[in-house]
């Protein structure tokens, strides 16, 4: 289509990642949350919890960092939204460039933003006692799945920031992807909760990535959940993806 | 599609319609702008003046009608209009946390032009913005954010500017400067369309004027014609009265020479 996609959404990512560098606010904020429900759990509700063996940091960290995905891809919306309101959106939209650069740029930027907050979490979490003696092979694994799962989760969060009438609106939609991994896996094992509960938590994406993810943590052979948490990404990826695009061609039209 | 233009239109919009959901915005447009000029769209608030910019700029999908800008059809080849126009919003399209200049260098990178910096430079001290050129555009006034709106759709010399209401909300200076820079747009021969709700401004600015009323132009020509459409005016001799506008100038812009306390 246009030849000057690459170099277009380039330009446009590097103008929102300033916008990070310059309010690094948004970091902040993104990985407070994950953090302090890190330490509560490793601090106050984690000698409760029986997990068998292994240190409860090490079998939580999978859940947290699914956490602060789903609060930094607010902040997608939110970046998006202002972009709509404030006119710059059309600016670009009226301008000869590769039109779907702005989606991307926005998205390329979630990437990068999400990938630092998550390096921010996991230095907090080694500073509380997580250890991992994974290999490079599989760190690189883990690093994918979390990539795979930004990116799905940012193109959900294109829909409310092309579509929302305020940016408090925009964010407020990822509110209950922050509290999925409460029901999985991820703090618990499923083992203990009542039948439905325990039906939904075993059989929804946060356990299976978590799972994958903490297997890959702890040198666990990771069986076929990694299967099964790459298909909820890319299918959720997919989906997400049609309708942000259906979503933005109807804006355009 | 080859371009049809008849010679000397830089804008041809014939019988425009739109419709949002059950409220007609549009109902049958017609308008001719020539190349060079400054035509300005009045209208109240809600006549449909931004509806007809967002057609013209390939924003927004005509219901029916045909749109032509610099011999491109907006339907057909909305490609060919991105590349010959540049649309000036009604809230300051500009990124308040970058600079004057990034937000200058980002549109040439945009427009694939060589040596965005310098671009940039040229503009920032054509539009009296060089000082602040490093500073967020967030710590700007509002007229230097819509100076430095101005100047970012100069930026690739597009041969037509759409002006969406370009001084609403600023205050009677900020009006000033933004009516000086789009009266130097058209020493370069540039085309622009302009709306507003303020009659001063079209009657400043304007080569001819159209007023947009329940989605129709109901009249359309130069000043001295539509003053015309008026009983002729009768002679009169009023005392010269300050407008409280030239009170209020005076005393701001030189506040010095009338002897405040500083």
């Amino acid at each position: 289509m246009s030849t000057h996609f690459i170099s277009d959404t380039a330009a446009l990512t590097g103008r929102s990642l300033r916008h990070i560098t310059r309010s690094p606010d948004t970091i902040i904020t993104t990985v407070i949350t994950p953090i302090a429900i890190m330490l509560l759990f490793v601090y106050v509700f984690g000698g409760a919890i029986d997990t068998g063996s292994g240190s409860y940091v090490d079998y939580m960290l999978p859940g947290i960092l699914l956490i602060t995905i789903a609060s930094g891809i607010a902040y997608t919306a939110v970046r998006l939204c202002t972009d709509m309101q404030g006119g710059i959106f059309e600016r670009f939209q009226s301008m000869p460039i590769a039109r779907s650069g702005v989606l991307w740029a926005h998205v390329l930027t979630s990437l990068v933003a999400n990938l630092i907050s998550l390096v921010v979490v996991v230095l907090v979490a080694l500073l509380i006692g997580f250890r991992s003696g994974a290999s490079v092979t599989a760190w690189l694994a883990v690093g994918g799945i979390l990539i795979l799962f930004t990116l799905a989760l940012t193109w959900i969060a294109v829909i409310p920031g092309l579509t929302a009438k305020s940016v408090e609106g925009a964010s407020a939609f990822s509110y209950p992807l922050i509290f999925l991994p409460f029901i999985s896996a991820a703090f618990v094992p499923t083992d203990g909760m009542p039948g439905p509960v325990r039906a939904f938590a075993e059989h929804q994406p946060v356990t299976s990535i978590v799972n994958t993810i903490r297997d890959l943590l702890a040198q666990q052979p990771v069986g076929s959940d990694i299967w099964v948490a790459l298909a909820w990404c890319v299918g959720v990826l997919a989906v997400a993806y049609v309708l942000a695009r259906l979503t933005y061609q109807r804006k355009i039209a | 599609m080859p371009a049809n233009q008849s010679p000397g239109l830089a804008i041809e919009v014939q019988g425009l319609q739109k419709s949002f959901k059950e409220l007609e915005v549009l109902r049958g447009v017609d308008l001719d702008v020539a190349e060079g000029s400054i035509f300005a769209l009045l209208g109240s608030n809600g006549a449909g003046k931004t509806t007809v910019v967002k057609i013209l700029s390939t924003l927004l999908k005509a219901d029916a009608g045909t749109a032509g800008v610099n011999g491109f059809d907006v339907a057909t080849q909305p490609a060919n209009v991105r590349e010959s126009i540049s649309l000036t919003g009604q809230f300051a399209a500009v990124d308040p946390i970058l600079s004057g200049r990034e937000n200058l260098a980002l549109v040439a990178r945009l427009r694939h032009l060589q040596d965005p910096g310098s671009i940039a430079d040229d503009l920032l001290e054509r539009f009296a913005l060089t000082d602040a050129a490093a500073r967020k555009v967030a710590t700007y006034s509002g007229g230097m954010r819509r100076r430095l709106d101005i100047a970012m759709s100069l930026i690739g010399n597009p041969p037509i500017i759409f002006l969406d209401e370009p001084t609403t909300g600023l205050d009677p200076q900020g009006r000033i400067e933004v009516w000086q820079a789009v009266k130097e747009l058209t020493d370069t021969g540039t085309t622009v369309l302009l709306t507003t709700q303020y009659l001063d401004e079209a009657e400043q600015l304007a080569d001819r004027i159209a007023i947009l009323h329940q989605g129709r132009i109901i009249v359309n020509g130069t000043l001295a014609e539509l003053k015309q459409l008026l009983p002729p005016a009768k002679v009169e001799y009023v005392e010269k009265q300050p407008t409280l506008q030239d009170v209020f100038l005076a005393l701001v812009d030189d506040g010095r020479s009338i002897g405040t306390h500083n």
